[in-house]
């Protein structure tokens, strides 16, 4: 064991390292556009310079000339492609800004023409050839820009369901002891994968085959089928690995459906592999928001009032909101809620989500206004946090099927040393530097969808897994390989996975942090079902399997004892009782409460994702307690941070190891987006100034010196098979508040808009 | 990224000659037809870019034979123009007598690049302003004279406090110019006739009524060396950035002292991250002249180097930065055991 493969304690599967590691490391993987492709053309964007207004003319003239071009596609040549719904209203595109259509601009980047030639190199100048002449008009660009208009995101977004309330917040407000009312902000951001937005298109007759890094293959398969207006199973999507997606790649973007269609005209693969800005434009990106947060408590800390109203940007065509709401309005016990999210809009392309899209920017608005308070009160902010605890949601009333929020408080601040932390703000230095220590609660719905697996054991113990899951860096091969060795009593090295391929049974988008609780509980499943053809071979007699199964522990029984009942099957006798070398089976799992046409919409590419604060009569979180350690110099107000660490629950951890590495990558995240991560806006023109990795700032190694995470014990029979509460998600969830509390703490300045640049700091 | 014609010639001579093949008088070095080609790590960047569209590249690293050469020779330095940054950084004798210059080659870019990067491409690194750098913007003097600055009105956060005029304010970004600069280097120039000398405070030009002209090179000159004259045992590199490396300069400062007694005898210093060239602070350093270092001295030496100092809407902060940043690094040189 190391620091990297933790020792498992208590209902945590073996710290195991990933499957596709040595892969990755020495470059065998195969990422979409490293699919080799025969006789390929390749496809190179042309993005508008203005954000709104309409497209008069094209120059092509000198693009024409460049050697090697095979063609120009523009509105005024490309297919008319079949209308897409957008994904939250029952469809499938994350953007209904269709490119190509007509001679109109609704957003910064838009794709106006793709040029076509016999190598990258010959396209890319073309495009740069290319000439497009427009007649700009001036766009809105966000927040404060004139001509933007606010409504209510309920009754424009189908999948915002509600405003929670309860109780009378105006009256508790009113007469409470203590009140704090603050405004916060979060920026504009954007995913930044490695891996760029690439996409080639293969047909053989009529039949589409697509390498394309996506978070969801089946939802991709069925929109470009519809936009195309072909059956779906003609299209095939195949990405054996994404490099990093964090939603970007979660819905189908305009483009595949276009290179798509130029590749049938062609009648020749195409191969496009967007540059990194127009990435800024081509997808969705984390909308920037604003937030007020009202708190009233007594004068011990108990809450008696809390409103949240949060307001985000979206595109003219599309009405898109995160609403984190359903989760601020749920963290703590208070009788009097209020909340509010409209969705404001403005000249801009379609935002999405990106690693916890509605708790980023709401949590870091709740979580700062708790240390408003905690500091009003002259309270400890974890105090505060334990004295407003509770295990009933204050919505509806439902239960927290478990959470663990204190615990990881007490371990964390135990770990951390936060007893070393002196109250008064501005109060701890060290020579040239102010240092302040910040903290914040960390949380994430545990949310499922229906999946189906096929499993197939031979008689020597090879077991092959098929799951159209994905491997977007979160280990998905190995925690499905995992489940399958320990359910079948099989060596891991004796498991094979096979992943992103929409030719395999369908598996939900791998967002959400939904894909590890998904797969492997559909996996546990259909492993199950071997076991009860190889129980009934060896064990004609029926009372007995009841009694195998109980000694083997199907579903929550700990894994030491599965493992151990699995060497009881005498695998060879079972297969000669049956006369087969070759057991296969097919099943497809849907998690409790899943609505009537959940496998009808499973095969259609359609989510019907259940969980957090949307179950029946229970409400289900993952939770993490975060802390950070500011310094700040008091000369240049450079910000750094020396410290992070997270202490997470989140019911079992099926491999340690990946799962620190998602959690500690969370963590950075979030410190990041904290200090780091912020796409400018050029306000005139309403397009993305950063656009590159040199100016959208990331951290690097020097910026994050000790990342530490501590995971608990955590059991929970009341979410899924797996027992698995997600954590791809919850680590970057309160990072942003933390390291603001830290810098109040160090400064005794309250920062409410992101990012913390330096130039913001007065001391 | 155009096509263009590439070669490789093996002696300065012939480097010379092919790069002046084309030359012609009248056009800015940046924008000539044909490119010298060091580490590439600027130039191929904004060839990808479509900023800068070469037809020929002259790859002059079969020089490097001759011109990575670090000598130290008699008291004084001289640095070839293709020694790599990272070598010059790692170079023990340069950390000890010249810490000024292997500290701004140090904390400079990443790895990778200064494996890459050579001297003399380092000091000719273009700006960063993203409005220049992406060419779907056409007001850019510097790209497209006379075309209008879209910095001035638009995203400016890290342009220039000093030395702008009203037709460019980008930044220069680079930190081992400020270095050079701040010892009164000077550089060796090959001309296709002709080599000269001229003091490094001379390579690069304001941007004036013509930002798209950045330095006095002529078309087909390449420089050769650099040289500094003395040792700077006394001297430093401070660099205040977004991020704790791999990140360009908000507000740097070069500085180099000789002290004698608790006396200053003379003064260097140099601004990075602020100015539209690498920036010599001559009035701030009188001020040390013949004076005992203390913190009230800083902060008046500061305050004169930033005197004329004029900030954009998202840049402003940066003179209060560079003051501070000034004064902390006198007070780190100051400081320094020697
Ligand atoms: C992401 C990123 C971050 C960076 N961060 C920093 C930073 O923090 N600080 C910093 O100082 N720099 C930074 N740089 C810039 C980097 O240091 C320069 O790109 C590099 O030094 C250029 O050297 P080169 O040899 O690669 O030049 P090239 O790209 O080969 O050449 C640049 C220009 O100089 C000309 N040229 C080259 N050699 C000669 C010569 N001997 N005579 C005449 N002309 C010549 C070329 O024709 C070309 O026009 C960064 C670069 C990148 C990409
Ligand atoms: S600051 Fe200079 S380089 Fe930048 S846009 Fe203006 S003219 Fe161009």
């Amino acid at each position: 064991m190391s620091t990297a493969a933790p020792e498992p304690k208590a209902n945590m599967g073996q710290p195991i390292p990933r499957y596709d590691a040595v892969a990755k490391v020495t470059g065998k993987a195969q990422y979409g556009a490293d699919v080799a492709l025969v006789n390929p053309v390749y496809a190179y964007l042309v993005t508008s310079s203005i954000a709104k207004g309409r497209i008069d003319s094209f120059d092509l003239a000198d693009a024409k000339t460049v050697r090697g071009v095979v063609d120009i596609v523009t509105h005024e040549n490309a297919e008319k492609l079949k209308e897409a719904k957008l994904f939250s209203n029952g469809g499938y595109t994350s953007s209904t800004i269709q490119p190509l259509k007509s001679a109109d601009i609704a957003q910064d980047g838009e794709i106006v023409a793709v040029v076509l030639a016999e190598t990258f190199e010959a396209a890319r100048q073309a495009a740069y050839a290319v000439k497009v002449n427009y007649t700009a008009a001036v766009p809105t660009t966000t927040f404060g820009s004139p001509g933007t208009t606010s409504a209510p995101a309920k009754g424009q977004l189908a999948q915002f369901k509600e405003d929670p309330k309860v109780g009378d917040f105006a009256k508790a407000f009113e007469s409470a002891e203590v009140k704090i009312t603050a405004e916060y902000g979060t920026p504009a951001q954007h995913h930044n994968p490695m891996e760029l937005f690439a996409t080639s298109c293969v047909w053989n007759g009529d039949s589409l085959t697509i390498y394309e890094p996506s978070q969801y293959v089946h939802g991709l398969k069925n929109g470009v089928a519809e936009q195309l207006g072909i059956d779906a199973d003609r299209v095939r999507v195949i990405n054996s690995y994404v490099g990093g997606a964090f939603g970007s790649k979660g819905s189908m973007t305009p483009r595949t459906a276009i290179i798509a269609s130029i590749a049938r005209r062609l009648g020749r693969p195409v191969k496009l592999v967007a540059t990194r800005d127009q990435g800024f434009t081509i997808a969705t990106f984390r909308a920037e928001t604003r937030h007020q947060v009202k708190l009233g408590a007594t004068r011990d800390g108990k809450l008696t009032s809390l409103r949240h109203e949060g307001w985000e940007i979206s595109s003219r065509a599309d009405p898109y909101a995160v609403g984190g709401t359903k989760t601020t309005t749920r963290m703590y016990e208070c009788p009097n809620i209020d909340s509010l999210v409209s969705i404001v809009r403005a000249d801009r392309n379609t935002p999405g989500f990106m690693r916890a899209p509605p708790e980023v920017p709401y949590m870091f608005a709740l979580e700062s206004a708790m240390d408003e308070l905690a500091y009003e009160l002259k309270m400890d902010p974890i105090e505060l946090r334990r004295v407003n605890d509770t295990m009933k949601e204050p919505i509806k009333g439902n239960t927290y099927t478990s959470r663990s929020l204190m615990a990881c408080f007490d371990e964390g601040a135990k770990v951390f040393g936060w007893s070393q932390r002196k109250a008064e703000p501005k109060s701890m230095t060290d020579g040239d530097w102010l240092v302040g220590y910040g903290c914040a609660t960390s949380c994430y719905p545990t949310q499922m969808a229906p999946a189906a697996a096929r499993v197939r054991l031979q008689r020597d113990g090879h077991v092959k897994v098929q799951i159209a899951g994905h491997e977007i860096g979160n280990g998905a091969y190995t925690v499905i390989g995992l489940v399958a060795a320990e359910r079948l009593g099989v060596p891991i090295d004796k498991v094979s996975v096979f992943i992103g391929d929409s030719d395999l049974p369908p598996a939900p988008v791998a967002g959400g942090s939904n894909s590890t609780a998904s797969t492997c509980s559909t996996v546990i499943m259909v492993c199950e079902q071997i076991r009860q053809k190889l129980f009934k071979a060896t064990m004609p007699d029926e009372t007995l399997i009841d009694k195998a199964k109980e000694t083997v522990g199907v579903g929550q029984t700990p894994v030491t004892r599965a493992a151990k009942g699995d060497r009881q099957i005498d695998y060879e006798r079972a297969f000669d009782a049956l006369g087969v070398s070759v057991i296969e089976e097919y099943g497809e799992w849907k998690p409790d409460g899943a609505p009537m046409d959940a496998f009808r919409a499973m095969n259609k590419g359609q989510m019907r994702m259940v969980g957090g604060p949307e179950m029946k009569d229970k409400i289900a979180y993952a939770f993490g307690a975060e802390f950070v350690e500011v310094r700040i110099n008091r000369w240049t107000h450079e910000i750094t941070v020396p410290r992070l660490l997270g202490a997470f629950a989140a019911g079992r951890i099926m491999n340690p190891t990946t799962a620190r590495s998602q959690l500690m990558g969370g963590l950075i995240w979030g410190m990041s987006s904290a200090l780091h991560e912020a796409t400018e806006l050029d306000e005139r023109y309403a397009r993305y100034v950063n656009d590159n990795l040199a100016d959208y700032l990331l951290p690097v190694n020097a910026d994050v010196p000790s990342v530490e995470v501590i995971m608990l014990t955590e059991q929970d029979d009341h979410i899924n098979p797996a027992g698995v509460k997600g954590i791809g998600e919850l680590g970057n969830v309160g990072t942003n508040a933390a390291v603001c509390n830290a810098i109040f703490h160090a400064t005794g300045q309250r920062l409410r808009k992101l990012p913390i640049r330096l130039e913001q700091l007065d001391i | 990224m155009r096509p263009f014609a590439y070669s490789r010639p093996t002696d300065a001579n012939s480097a010379v000659q092919a790069l002046s093949a084309a030359a012609s008088a009248n056009s800015p070095v940046a924008d000539a037809a044909i490119q010298a080609l060091a580490g590439g790590t600027t130039l191929l960047d904004l060839m990808k870019l479509d900023v800068m569209r070469p037809s020929a590249l002259v790859d002059i690293n079969p020089l490097s034979d001759v011109w990575s050469a670090v000598n130290l020779d008699g008291g004084n330095l001289k640095l070839g123009a293709l020694a790599r940054m990272s070598d010059v950084a790692a170079h023990a004798d340069i950390q000890k007598n010249y810490p000024v210059v292997a500290d701004a080659l140090k904390l400079a870019a990443s790895p990778q690049i200064r494996n890459m990067a050579s001297l003399g491409g380092n000091v000719l690194q273009r700006t960063r302003c993203t409005y220049f750098r992406d060419v779907s913007y056409e007001n850019c003097n510097k790209r497209n004279p006379g075309s209008g600055c879209a910095a001035m009105d638009g995203f400016n956060r890290t342009h220039a406090v000093l030395g702008t005029s009203g037709q460019c304010i980008a930044t220069y970004p680079g930190d081992f110019a400020q270095a050079l600069i701040a010892l009164n280097a000077t550089v060796e120039i090959i001309g296709k006739s002709s080599a000269r000398t001229v003091s490094f405070a001379e390579l690069h030009r304001a941007p004036g009524n013509s930002p798209q002209i950045e330095t006095t090179l002529m078309p087909g000159e390449l420089i050769s060396s650099f040289s500094i004259q003395g040792r700077w045992p006394r001297s430093t590199y401070f660099k205040v950035r977004d991020r704790q490396s791999y990140e360009f300069a908000l507000s740097s400062a070069a500085i180099a002292l000789e002290v004698q007694d608790g006396t200053i005898r003379d003064a260097r210093i140099a601004l990075g991250g602020v100015a539209t060239v690498p920036w010599r602070a001559r009035k701030a350093e009188g001020l040390l002249k013949g004076e005992k270092f203390d913190d009230a001295l800083a902060s008046q030496v500061a305050e004169a180097a930033f005197e004329d100092a004029v900030g954009s809407k998202h840049n402003a902060f940066k003179i209060a930065l560079g003051k501070r940043v000034v004064a902390r690094a006198l007070h780190q040189a100051a400081a320094m055991e020697i």
